[in-house]
């Protein structure tokens, strides 16, 4: 392997191992849970930000008390704390973390082979928060992902929206509401990838009927629901189907839908405006075909950017400029990994090649940012630099769109989570012998090093 | 349409005469392409550079101030130039971009061994991923049969342009393709080989068995004289020393099996994919191996490739040991990877922009045994080029201009 390099970060740099030891102390204080909540008040100076809801500063200072940004702003305008531990980020961009809006990292499976349309099933129960796939992408600046099941379902299940703390259990991971619920979307598909022998259909009529079948039925669980205005002897019997699906048509949930084809695409409308359900068009192939349709619409489209056209019929007609012609169009655009098919680490090279096809700099970096929060409905926690956003940060070694740059650092909530001078960091952020393994645990009282979990 | 037409004939006219080897039939214009940078990789890059391409081929490499325009000449400017670029392996033209049955035709898994199999055979140079590569500056593949059986068939080096696989070819036998591992399984539990071993044990035997075979050949008694057998007479050349064999392998422990072999038949191979290169580097670096490494940006990055590292052709590299990038073999979305953006990752990882270059321009043609015909700007080599409007490995850069033979052949910014 190639000697380690110092590559120099925000100074001062973390202060080695009797920092490494105080903070194992620190974790083993704060007890259960994971990642010990941020003890003291950060500010990240001489930095150039990009707030991705404003112009660019230049030197700014951005202060995180919390796990909270609590300021942001030119240097001579925003005051620093006094307690505050002082990062001198010069020379560094630091942008919010990225926002996944559909990934597979941590070999989640949803639906199984029964039935097209299971709502019922949750990604969460099956997710494995060593999969090393979470350590790239930490290693790649991303801090929040949608993770779904696989598209070879009409419905394949409930995905999860989670933030990439240092975690031992998904519970550490999942982004909750007030009441404390684990939020995410409902992941469907239609085109190819769902059709296969029966119970599955075989067209995609039969796909679209199967579906609106099932949403019928449950609008008649919901209306005797109603009816039964909550009297225990009239209730309908719990079934987890159909109260997954309610989520959807009472808008508690965003459909996130695979689609491709343009008229795939407009059939995912069509069912949208039917049940009046909240949908995100999901890798869009050909979005470009139907724009206008779709930024009159106003149907968010998170698209993926892959190398070339083709591996199946239905993206064939794929292009590198679907962001550029969406945006164009005036329709919301934000860009996907679906890791495994493109690699969380190089998600900010999906923008400069949206960039390459014509989108504007502003929209593609929006697209990996604010664009995803909106569309997990997400923004008002995450997505730019905004004083009470959680301090989700990425600190980049120049120009987030240039091949060279390098993630250096990547903050959650105002915990470091990944640092690529830490070797064992880097391993994941380069790859090498080791990098493909179910990643050690990060247990809350022990130094990781010492106890590799499997 | 009709110049076209013309050309088409003319080209059919051609490869009956020649029978191979035939790139540019039409006379190509004097062409002058100046770069404010000029990465020749036959030295030095030129600040404002100018390449001369008369009938072709390269006339003149030098400094814009010294060489006037000549009268004649179409003019093409661009920010960079460099050599047509090289994909060192890949399976476009043989893989189709729809990744239906009646476009794939990388990989029979009939039966396990069939060096007879030619590229030739199932080239499409009308399939749309070779413009689409092409767009990119890549003006020469060495594409063929894929890895997935224990010996798939043969490679050959092709330009990205022609209408038939005969106008298009450059080396129509480059190598024999193995794959030692996992992937070298039929996937039927009952067939061979169904372990490392086997795979091993059931190469050394056909190359025991060519050694037969050759020597009843130099028997010089036309009685005792073998039978023509298209196998015995591909592994032939490989034991002669005419192909190399290209092994594709992952694991350190089939890297290494694949040196064993090449050091008991004396045989020339070229490694390929190499993911745990960098565990036996120092091994490979003895035995005088190059290496084509694997796509940085393959899908998944599991199972037998899971150790692979963004770094390893600069740890190579470092090493001294010869190495080329390549587009690999995709099975779906995207059906194809793209060696100017492989070459992108490494020179982010620890190759400088002419070492990452190298990798897809004069390193490849070497391992190609080609360098004395492509991969860089001199006088006597093709005329193949692209022009970038910036630093070709930016994301956000376009390759305006590619040139092969003499023609432009794409000038759509891409």
């Amino acid at each position: 392997m190639q000697p380690a390099r110092r590559e120099r970060h925000c100074a001062p740099p973390r202060g080695g191992v009797v920092h490494r030891i105080a903070s194992a102390l620190v974790a083993a204080v704060v007890g259960a849970g994971v990642a010990a909540a941020q003890d003291r008040p950060i500010a990240f100076t001489k930095a150039d930000l990009v707030p991705i809801s404003g112009p660019p500063i230049a030197g700014g200072t951005l202060v995180v008390i919390g796990g909270t940004i609590a300021a942001v702003g030119p240097a001579a305008t925003t005051p620093i704390p006094p307690d505050a531990r002082t990062i001198d980020c010069t020379g560094r961009v630091i942008m919010p973390g990225l926002v996944d809006t559909h990934s597979h990292v941590g070999g989640g499976w949803g639906g199984d082979a029964s039935g097209p349309i299971q709502p019922d099933v949750r990604i969460l129960d099956s997710i494995n928060v060593r999969d090393s796939g979470f350590r790239k992408a930490r290693a790649g600046g991303l801090t929040t992902l949608n993770i779904m099941p696989g598209s070879g379902h009409l419905l394949s299940g409930q995905t999860i929206y989670a933030k990439l703390r240092k975690a031992s259990t998904i519970d550490d991971l999942a982004i909750r509401d007030a009441a404390g619920k684990p939020l995410g979307g409902m992941k469907m598909a239609n085109g190819t990838n769902s059709q296969k022998d029966a119970p599955f259909p075989g067209t995609r009529s039969k796909s679209a009927a199967l579906v609106r079948q099932k949403f019928l039925k449950a609008q008649d669980y919901r209306r005797k629901l109603a009816e039964a205005k909550g009297d225990a002897a009239k209730l309908p019997d719990r079934d987890l189907e159909m109260e997954g699906l309610l989520d959807v048509l009472d808008g508690r949930i965003v459909v996130h839908h695979h689609c491709h084809r343009a008229d795939d695409i407009m059939t995912v409308l069509r069912l949208r405006d039917e049940f009046g359900f909240k949908v995100v068009l999901h890798h869009v192939s050909e979005a470009w075909k139907v724009a206008d349709q779709l930024a009159k619409a106003k149907a968010p489209c998170s698209v993926i950017v892959v190398d070339a056209p083709g591996g199946k019929i239905e993206a064939m007609d794929l292009s590198l400029a679907t962001g550029a012609v969406l945006e164009k169009a005036g329709a919301p655009v934000a860009i996907h990994t679906d890791d495994p098919v493109t690699d969380s680490r190089l998600f900010l090279r999906a923008a400069g090649l949206a960039v390459r096809a014509g989108m504007s700099r502003e929209k593609a970096l929006e697209a990996l940012t604010l664009a995803g929060a909106k569309m997990l409905e997400l923004d008002a926690r995450i997505g730019s630099l905004d004083v009470g956003k959680d301090a989700d940060l990425v600190v980049l070694s120049g120009d987030p769109l240039a091949v060279r740059t390098k993630v250096l650092e990547t903050w959650v909530e105002g915990i470091q989570v990944f640092d690529r001078d830490d070797p064992d960091d880097r391993l994941f952020a380069v790859g090498g012998y080791g990098a493909g393994r179910d990643q050690k645990a990060h247990a809350c009282c022990t130094d990781a090093r010492l106890s590799e979990t499997k | 349409m009709q110049p076209r037409r013309v050309v088409r004939w003319f080209a059919l006219l051609a490869a009956a005469v020649a029978a191979t080897a035939v790139t540019a039939a039409e006379p190509a214009p004097l062409l002058a392409i100046y770069g404010d940078v000029v990465h020749t990789m036959a030295g030095p890059p030129l600040e404002k550079g100018v390449v001369l391409i008369e009938a072709g081929k390269i006339t003149l490499v030098g400094s814009a101030l010294d060489i006037p325009v000549p009268p004649a000449a179409r003019v093409l400017r661009g920010r960079v130039v460099t050599p047509g670029l090289i994909d060192a392996h890949t399976a476009v033209g043989l893989t189709g971009y729809l990744n239906q049955e009646q476009d794939q035709d990388q990989l029979d898994k009939g039966e396990p061994i069939q060096p007879e199999l030619r590229a030739l055979d199932s080239y499409n140079p009308r399939e749309r991923l070779v413009e689409w590569v092409r767009g990119f500056g890549i003006t020469t593949i060495h594409t063929g049969h894929a890895p997935g059986a224990l010996v798939s068939g043969q490679t050959m080096v092709v330009k990205t342009v022609g209408e038939t696989v005969g106008d298009a070819v450059v080396v129509p036998a480059a190598m024999v393709a193995v794959t030692l591992g996992d992937d070298a399984r039929p996937g039927d539990e009952k067939k061979s080989p169904g372990t490392r071993s086997k795979a091993v044990a059931m190469l050394r035997g056909e190359f025991v068995k060519t050694q037969d075979y050759l020597r009843k050949l130099d028997l010089g008694d036309p009685e005792k004289r073998p039978d023509r057998d298209l196998r015995r007479e591909v592994f032939a050349d490989v034991l002669r020393g005419r192909l190399p064999l290209l092994v594709t392998v992952n694991r350190a422990t089939d890297i290494d099996a694949a040196l064993r072999i090449a050091k008991e038949f004396g045989i020339r191979i070229v490694l390929d994919s190499a993911a745990e290169a960098y565990l036996v580097a120092d091994r490979i670096k003895a035995a005088g191996v190059p290496v084509i490494v694997h796509p940085s940006m393959r899908r998944g990055g599991s199972g037998e490739t899971e150790n692979i590292s963004f770094e390893t052709p600069a740890t190579l590299r470092a090493k001294g040991i010869p190495v080329a990038l390549q587009s690999g073999f995709e099975g779906y979305v995207p059906k194809t990877r793209v060696a100017l953006f492989e070459a992108a990752v490494a020179a982010a990882n620890g190759l400088t922009t002419e070492q990452a270059l190298a990798t897809i321009t004069s390193d490849a043609a070497a391992i190609l045994g080609l360098a004395d015909r492509v991969g860089s700007l001199r006088p006597g080599l093709d005329g193949d080029v692209a022009v970038f409007d910036g630093d070709p490995f930016e994301y956000t850069s376009h390759c305006t201009a590619v040139v092969i033979d003499g023609r432009v052949v794409s000038e759509e910014p891409r």
